[in-house]
């Protein structure tokens, strides 16, 4: 059985998979990978289910060994990927399946575009589910720690057919501006009649304490319109919630269950993976799009 | 009942107050329309979330709208007794901000039967109402760092136990060493919407 050997974490490195949905009753959050499509797309190119547990790399700067053979594949973020195999160093073409041989090591750079970087090895990661995954809830506590140097994650057994691939035809996450489609959230009204139009009327700047749980964006102020206290309610990623301050918070996957504060936008769901790849310092243009008839 | 939008993915049912809340939560327990992959409860709504691949929100609306509220009686969620030593600390200050003094508090509490109306927080921290109106508290101005586990607490119109140590800002009326979250239970949570509670007060043991 192949295990991967942490040799260097990097910022930030855990296990997601597409989480923990169905619980938010008992106060379970879903969590699971910020960027789903990056995950999916992943465990495609190596022939796992879709739902199978990969590695959520922050930023880069990680390498690994593995034991044995393995087949990898590296989405999302657009990091420089090589493989170490007896003194030659290979570079690995990202959105591609590429072979690990056994007792390589793999080094993923620095992330150069986007944030989120998504390593899937066939077999999946095979750390204990909790509650019927495997990711880990950084708010919560739930499912694995975060890697640290020194850690084994072992693979799982392969369970669906490989079909090969060459290479996925998707581009890196964009450098400059990003454009995020928003309906009116269910408490635009708590804040002041223009609150959607100056959200949408000049860019927001993803802000350096940003983490899985959220985005903490820097823009014009959006003032609330009253000063009763909101009963506390339900929450979904791409949640925008704004404070009592006026600053605005875009939630993602490890949001809370329940939030308190008035949500004046929601960012559609394709959106929240485009979202889940912005860096710190990179401008958000958010687009006022038709919400859903009911 | 008013269905609110929410982003592509879910919608909001903005309902009256919390027994409109524990009646559709009852019902979508019995029922849950096609797609719906989360129910989220709260103080005054129920957020539905679902599966765009299955359903739209127009479908879920209207599977909402054709739902009856069940009476909360019909809630299959069971009942649970949780023993309490009444020792908290801040229970001299809850019976001096309710004029019902310790043993008041302590009989109050432990007199009503609770209704878990939701989840929250934290994974497994029930918000229990259907107690004694004269225990209605404020939270804490100053919050704790670091509340126990099993802590047993009041805020606002609620009561709840802390399942795991977490910061807290309600005001501690006692403890249980009933676990009330155990992840290899299944529900993990003892306190689920829907559940009925009472405290039962036990004698402070010295060890």
């Amino acid at each position: 059985m192949t295990t991967l050997h942490v040799l260097e974490p990097g910022l930030l490195t855990t296990v997601q998979d597409l989480g923990r949905p169905g619980r938010a009753a008992l106060g379970v959050g879903r969590s699971g990978a910020a960027d789903r499509f990056a995950l999916r797309l992943a465990n495609r190119l190596v022939g796992n289910p879709e739902d199978a547990a990969a590695l959520e790399i922050t930023g880069g700067g990680v390498r690994l060994r593995a034991s044995g053979a393995a087949l990898a594949a590296l989405t999302g973020a657009a990091c420089s990927v090589s493989v170490r195999d007896g003194g030659r160093s290979v570079p690995a073409v990202l959105n591609a399946p590429f072979s690990l041989p056994g007792g390589a090591e793999l080094t993923i750079g620095p992330a150069g575009a986007g944030l989120r970087a998504y390593l899937a090895l066939r077999g999946g990661i095979d750390v204990p589910p909790v509650l019927g995954s495997r990711s880990t809830d950084t708010l919560s506590g739930l499912g694995p720690a975060p890697a640290r140097a020194g850690d084994a994650l072992k693979l799982g057994t392969p369970r669906t057919p490989f079909h090969p691939v060459d290479l996925a035809p998707v581009g890196p996450p964009p450098t400059g501006d990003l454009p995020l489609r928003v309906v009116p959230g269910p408490r635009a009204s708590w804040l002041q009649a223009d609150g959607l139009d100056v959200l949408t009327s000049a860019p927001y700047v993803v802000r350096s304490d940003s983490d899985r749980v959220g985005m903490r964006l820097d823009g014009p102020i959006l003032r609330w319109a009253r000063a009763a206290e909101l009963p506390s309610e339900g929450l979904v990623p791409g949640a925008l919630q704004v404070t009592p301050s006026g600053t605005a918070v875009l939630f993602l996957a490890d949001h809370p269950v329940t939030g308190g504060y008035p949500v004046l936008a929601v960012v559609l769901e394709d959106d929240v993976d485009r979202a889940a790849q912005a860096r710190p310092g990179q401008r958000l243009l958010f687009r006022a799009v038709q919400a859903p008839n009911l | 009942m008013r269905l609110i939008p929410y982003g592509d993915a879910a919608l909001l049912v903005d309902l009256d107050g919390l027994d409109a809340v524990l009646g559709l939560s009852a019902a979508l327990e019995n029922q849950l329309p096609d797609g719906v992959v989360d129910v989220v409860p709260a103080a005054r709504t129920v957020l539905l979330r679902f599966d765009r691949s299955r359903t739209t929100a127009a479908q879920v609306a209207s599977a909402v709208r054709r739902l009856t509220a069940a009476p909360v009686e019909q809630f299959g969620a069971g009942q649970v007794e949780i023993p309490v030593v009444y020792d908290g600390a801040d229970l001299a200050e809850v019976g001096r901000l309710t004029g019902l003094g310790v043993d008041g508090v302590v009989e109050a509490h432990a007199g009503a039967t609770w209704t878990v109306a939701f989840c929250g927080f934290m994974p497994g921290f029930g918000y229990l109402v259907g107690g004694d109106p004269r225990l209605r508290v404020p939270r804490r101005a100053d919050p704790r760092t670091r509340v126990p586990a099993g802590s047993v607490a009041l805020a606002d119109r609620y009561t709840g136990v802390y399942p795991r140590p977490a910061p807290g800002g309600w005001q501690l009326i006692g403890r249980t060493e009933r676990p009330t979250w155990d992840l290899d239970a299944d529900p993990p949570a003892l306190l689920r919407p829907g559940v009925r509670v009472r405290f039962v007060p036990m004698s402070t043991r010295t060890p």
